[in-house]
This record gives C-alpha cells, structure tokens and sequence, in this order.
C-alpha cells in the first residue's frame, strides 16, 4: 500500500487553485440540504417557471430537429435580436455581426471577458459584497482581485472615493454589478456618472454585469457604459436568467467593440463552443415582446419587497430599501450575532434558511441576503418564524 | 388595473394587513379601498374555485349555442335578460359568429338540462335555435390549472 498517495494526489492540483476558497454559499447550502420542511429565502434564482411562450418556442424547436450547433458566436438572428434590444433598453449600440457573443450564460461572459484582458499580475477591482464568482475568475486568470468594500452608509453604492482608496499603477479594470447582487442596491444617475469619469480618468476598462437592470424599482436602470467614451472601454455583459426567468437555458451574452470580442471569441471557441441551440432559439423567443414576459413578474416582486420590507420594519430588522434585483439585506448587528450565527440559529430554530452576508465578501459582516423570490405564501411563513426568532434572542 | 384588485382576483382571502404591506399604504386604506368597490359594484362578490371532478359530483354542466332575432327595438338584450334569470344559467355572453348568445348552464344530469333546453330556452320568444354542449373534464377554469402536477424542486440555497 503506498501511504503517500494522498499527498501525492494533492500534489497533482494547480497551486493557484490552493489561494481560491470554496463558495460561502455551496457550505450553507450543505446544510440546508440535509433537513427537510426548510422555506428558503436563500434562493437566487426566479420561483417564477420561464413563460410557456419561450418554453414552447423550445420544444418546437427540438421537435423540428434543431440540435446542431451553430455559429461561435451564436445565431446570426439571435444576436440582431440582442443588439436591437440592448440599444432600446440601455442605449448601447452594437453590432450584430463583430460585437455580440451569445455565452453560456453571464457566468461564462464574465470568465473570458476577465480571462480575455487580464495578463498575470493585473489588478482587477470590483466591489463588495458582491456575487460570489467575481474573485476567483481573477484568481483563475492570474490576476489580482481587489475588493473595494462597500457600506450601508451609502445604501452599498459604489462612491468615486472608494474607488480612488483601491486603485494602483497595475489596476486593469473595474467589474460592475448593478442593481447588485446580495444587497438589492443600484446607482444613481450621478453614481453612474462618477464610476465612468473615474475608469475614463484611469484608463481603466469596465466590465458591467447588469443581469439584473430589468428588475430596476421605482427608478430608471441608467448603465455606466451609457456615458460618453464608455462604450470603447466597456465589455457590456447581460442575459436572460433572473428577468426571463430562465436561470437552467444558461443563456447570456457579452458585448464590445470587436477587438474585444475577438480576444473573447478566441477562449469562447476553444472551450464552450457555442451556447446550446435550443436554449439560443428560446432566447429569441424572449426578445420577441420581453415587456410583456417581464412586467407582471418584476410588479410582483416588487409587492413582495414591499412586504418584506415593513414585516422587518415592524420586528426591529433595519433594512434599507432595496431599489432592484431580488434580494433584501437587512442588518443583523443590533442581535449581538454575526452573519453566520444569524443564518444558522435561524435555520436550526426555525427552518429558515437566508444567505450569510459574509458569503459575498468580508463586508458582507452584519448582513443576511433574503431572496424574495420566493411564492408570497412561503414568504409569509418565513416572516413569522423569523419574527418569532427575534422575540426569542 | 389598479393592484390591489390585481391581488384580491388572486387571492381573495388575502388579509388587509399583509396587502397594506405589499402595497406601502395602511390596513385601514385598504379596508376602505376594498369597501369602496364593493359599494360601487366593482367588485360583485367573492367564491371559491372548486374543482367538482374530484368530489365526485353527480352534476352536468353544458356550453348552449343560441340564435336569437335581435328585437327592434333593445337588440339582444331583452332576451339576454329573460335568459339570465333562470338559476341554471351560470354565465351568458353576448358573442360574434355564428351563434349570438354564449350559456354556461348547470343541471342534476343530463335529463334536466335537455328539458332546460327544450321546454324553457328554446320556447322563448326570438329564441330561433339553439345547439348544446355538454362539458366532459375540466383542465383549467379561471385561471387555474385543475390537475396539480408534480412541482418541480428547485435548490434550496443558490448564489
């Protein structure tokens, strides 16, 4: 028997994987699973199905046979579709030809759009807490992740200050995410404004995820990439997963202009292909009359918000109101507890399962994520055992 | 439509306070809300959505075609009302195509339908024909799908 096998298996895995943790939220989700009757608020996806419109766009599809592959980039009338859509919706203008790449979803944009820009050492910045990939990409590419805290003073907006307290000689990008995921916050006019000047007065580039621009409450989703001289600089990142509700068709798409579409393209052919076909031909199903699909989910999730919002008001939970996306983030600080603690003793009490905070980075101390996509049933349920929790601590 | 009737057509039981909630106002604005409309005959009543093939019940309903000769004077209505009082009848349309006025029409069974039908529907004045449906299995009924299919499980935690 040869007792130095493990060691030597070990040995086996790349070094730079060692410095990558393993996902906050994959350890609490191994938890979660192992008990039964849990309502989780822990979920960052739709409870919505996608609409029937797209899903039997996708069956007829099968069923005429379309299985094949297509285009690197992805189909031809698919991405005429996205660049028609992105310049109604953010004022973006692209070319369907040189400038969309249709990805497996935004996770796989972000990864080579990181991947296609970053040589080893770059420091590349994005803020916290933020969703949970953004770090060991850059590690993955060899870069240098710098997270530039955010805080609840400025409802975890991003500010030209911070900004400035991060940068150095080798920062090569700026990674967006608004209207964000854990906090539910989104920028204003001016914050947008502030975060252009700066990656124009830095040269930096800026690589916006804005996956969650549709779910924009009580305000316009206004895109820092919108900003003049932006559009040069900006790898303009979207997909169908959280509005359409179609998180498993694992569609999405990357814009810029084309020198960096190529040096994505580049990584994209030689690893992924193509996006499926099935899920392609949904997609276009999606942009056929997208306002229709997405208002009657995103006014009932602003409902729910609502509702969270005022039943955390009315049990002592200091929330601040989340303006987009699906998730509420409220302080846990005045319970004496840490994020941790919070989300455990409330799924071991009372089999409710929420997000620790600190699952999204460091300053994510204080705060659990509670998604409100989830059936306004089981959020109501949730409410009252979260406020029974409270009453006991 | 204004939300709050949103909320209520879909789910009628729905408390004032958790509406007050969704909707940012105060329970007692909803409850003013909702009596406003009930006063005005917006919203004419609340029922439940029963599914009837499951308990088993020994009931048929049937869809009834009808032609009528529009009156000179009051077109279809005067007979759309004459028809509308009859507790059989459940719902009447005024529809376009080749039949005028839509019924939904319950009975004990198939017998007291067809004597429905043929001594009180078809004798009425204007009343030129009339073709009767009977209804076999119901799939969705307001809104509401009536066979529950397995939910699919969705994780319980993810990013």
């Amino acid at each position: 028997m040869n007792t130095n096998a493990s060691k030597s298996v070990r040995d086996v895995i790349a070094g730079h994987l060692d410095a990558v943790p393993r996902s906050g939220i994959r350890d609490f989700f191994e938890i979660v699973s192992t008990m039964q009757d849990v309502i989780s608020l822990g979920i960052g996806e739709p409870d919505f199905d996608t609409p029937w419109h797209i899903r039997e766009a996708s069956i007829f599809a099968l069923e005429r046979g379309v299985t094949s592959y297509t285009s690197n980039f992805g189909l031809l009338k698919l991405r005429r579709a996205i660049a028609a859509y992105v310049d109604r919706m953010f004022g973006l203008r692209y070319s369907p030809e040189h400038e969309v790449l249709v990805t497996v979803g935004v996770s796989e944009a972000l990864d080579i759009a990181i991947r296609a820009i970053c040589n080893p050492g770059d420091e590349i910045m994005y803020h916290e807490p933020c969703y949970v990939s953004y770090g060991p990409l850059i590690q993955f590419a060899h870069g240098v992740p710098v997270a530039v805290p955010t805080s609840i003073e400025n409802e975890f907006r991003l500010t030209r200050d911070a900004l400035e307290a991060h940068v150095t000689p080798k920062t090569k990008a700026l990674i967006l995410n608004y209207p964000n995921n854990p906090t539910g916050a989104a920028l204003t006019q001016a914050d947008a404004q502030a975060i252009a000047e700066f990656v124009i007065d830095h040269d930096l580039l800026l690589i916006t995820d804005e996956i969650y621009a549709e779910l924009s409450y009580d305000h316009e989703h206004i895109s820092a990439a919108s900003f003049p001289n932006m559009r040069e600089r900006t790898i303009f990142l979207h997909g169908f997963s959280k509005a359409w509700a179609m998180t498993g068709f694992r569609v999405g798409y990357a814009c810029a202009p084309p020198e960096l579409t190529d040096a994505m393209m580049k990584i994209h052919q030689y690893t992924m292909l193509c996006a499926p076909i099935l899920s392609q031909e949904a997609a276009l199903e999606a942009l056929d009359e997208p306002e229709n699909d997405i208002a009657g989910m995103k006014s009932e999730y602003q409902k729910r918000r609502n509702y969270l919002l005022r039943s955390f008001q009315e049990m002592g939970l200091s929330c601040f109101e989340p303006r987009g996306a699906f998730y509420a983030f409220p302080s846990v600080r005045e319970t004496g507890l840490s994020s941790k603690d919070f989300a455990l003793r409330l799924l071991e009490e009372e089999k409710v399962a929420c997000v620790p905070g600190t699952a999204f980075g460091p300053s994510g101390e204080g705060f659990v994520r509670c998604s409100y996509a989830t059936a306004f049933d089981a959020l109501k349920e949730a409410i009252k055992r979260t406020a029974a929790f409270l009453k006991r601590l | 439509m204004d939300e709050l009737l949103k909320i209520l057509k879909n789910n009628a039981l729905e408390s004032p306070e958790n509406i007050a909630k969704m909707l940012n106002v105060s329970a007692d604005e909803v409850r003013e809300r909702i009596a406003d409309y009930e006063k005005r005959g917006v919203i004419k009543g609340y029922q439940a959505i029963v599914n009837e093939d499951v308990l088993d019940i020994d009931r048929v309903t049937a869809l009834i075609e009808v032609k009528v000769n529009p009156e000179r004077e009051g077109g279809f209505n005067h007979v759309a009302s004459r028809i509308s009082k009859f507790p059989e009848v459940q719902s009447i349309y005024l529809v376009s195509g080749d039949f005028d006025l839509l019924l939904f029409v319950v009975g004990r069974d198939l017998k007291q339908v067809a004597f429905f039908v043929s001594e009180k529907l078809a004798t009425i004045d204007g009343v030129q024909g009339t073709a009767t449906h009977f209804m076999l299995k119901t799939y969705k009924h307001h809104g509401v799908l009536m066979e529950s299919q397995d939910e699919y499980e969705r994780l319980k935690v993810s990013p």
